[in-house]
């Protein structure tokens, strides 16, 4: 059952990240990112984690492809960015060479973790495993410390963006 | 358990994962427009959080979800950052194309 609704959404996540490289607009793009975004939610929900899927839509889909559509529109891009020249670049063929490389690594990888046996078996869930009670439980008691330093590093990222943005850089 | 045995395999998850990934750093090796670049970026960060979440649930833990809310304000942070050097950039210099933009280069 879990099977039926796993596939279409993993097709679909990895349709639109395609979008996301293929498209020559960035418009285009951001739109299928915020598709890609909306899937990866729905795999999230499928894997217990509720709380996560929430933020998933209203971080990513909804603050930050945000932020990526006002740039895109404040710097209004028709024929200054890139076009279709990135098809037919010659260092196309090594950037490919590289990346059959790293799949390599990553399924040898992943074979190796799978052939372990540690993950033969899952653990049974609680019944409130993933929900924002219990993840905020966690998070406000165990990794309390990180959340600290997380929003300190949220300051500092706002700070610099304002005095990136404001200046005239020479 | 019923429930456990329709469960999706671990590596469902972990191919999913690495598909993302490897989406993403396509997109960073072959385009040169440096908004996609950054959603290609984005992409990464995701599936990393598929793999976290998915050995979650499977040991039944709660550290890969914190751990992937870390993840996310990172992303918040790089992404309003990168997006106000790209500004800045863009400034100077009216292209976002990134071959165009060899100042420290030489």
């Amino acid at each position: 059952m879990e099977l039926l609704i796993f596939y279409p959404l993993a097709g679909l996540c990895v349709a639109f990240a395609l979008g996301v490289v293929i498209n020559n607009s960035p418009v285009g793009s951001a739109m299928s990112l915020i598709a890609m975004m909306l899937g990866l939610a729905g795999i999230f929900v499928l894997q217990q984690a509720h709380f996560i899927a929430v933020l998933q839509i209203i971080i990513y889909a909804g603050a930050i492809m945000v932020l990526f559509m006002f740039v895109i529109m404040l710097l209004n891009l028709k024929g200054s960015g890139e076009d279709a020249s990135w098809r037919s670049r010659d260092k196309n063929l090594l950037m490919t060479v590289l990346s059959g490389f790293l799949v390599a690594g990553l399924l040898y990888k992943i074979l190796c973790v799978l052939n372990s046996g540690e993950f033969d078996s899952p653990a049974s869930l609680p019944e409130n495993f993933g929900t924002a009670r219990e993840v905020g439980t966690i998070l406000f008691t165990e990794f309390v410390l990180p959340f600290e330093v997380a929003s300190i590093l949220l300051l500092v990222a706002m700070i610099g963006a304002v005095v990136l943005a404001k200046n005239k850089v020479d | 358990m019923d429930i456990e045995m329709e469960m999706v395999p671990l590596a469902h998850y972990l191919f999913l994962s690495a598909t993302l990934f490897v989406i993403g750093v396509v997109g960073v090796l072959v385009r040169r427009n440096a908004i996609v670049v950054f959603m290609s970026i984005e992409i990464m960060l995701n599936a990393v959080n598929i793999s976290l979440i998915a050995f979650d649930r499977y040991l039944s833990l709660h550290d890969g979800q914190i751990f992937s809310f870390m993840v996310m304000c990172v992303a918040a942070a790089e992404v309003s950052v990168g997006l106000a050097i790209i500004i800045a950039l863009f400034r100077n210099k009216p292209t976002i194309n990134l071959d165009e933009f060899n100042i420290m280069k030489s």
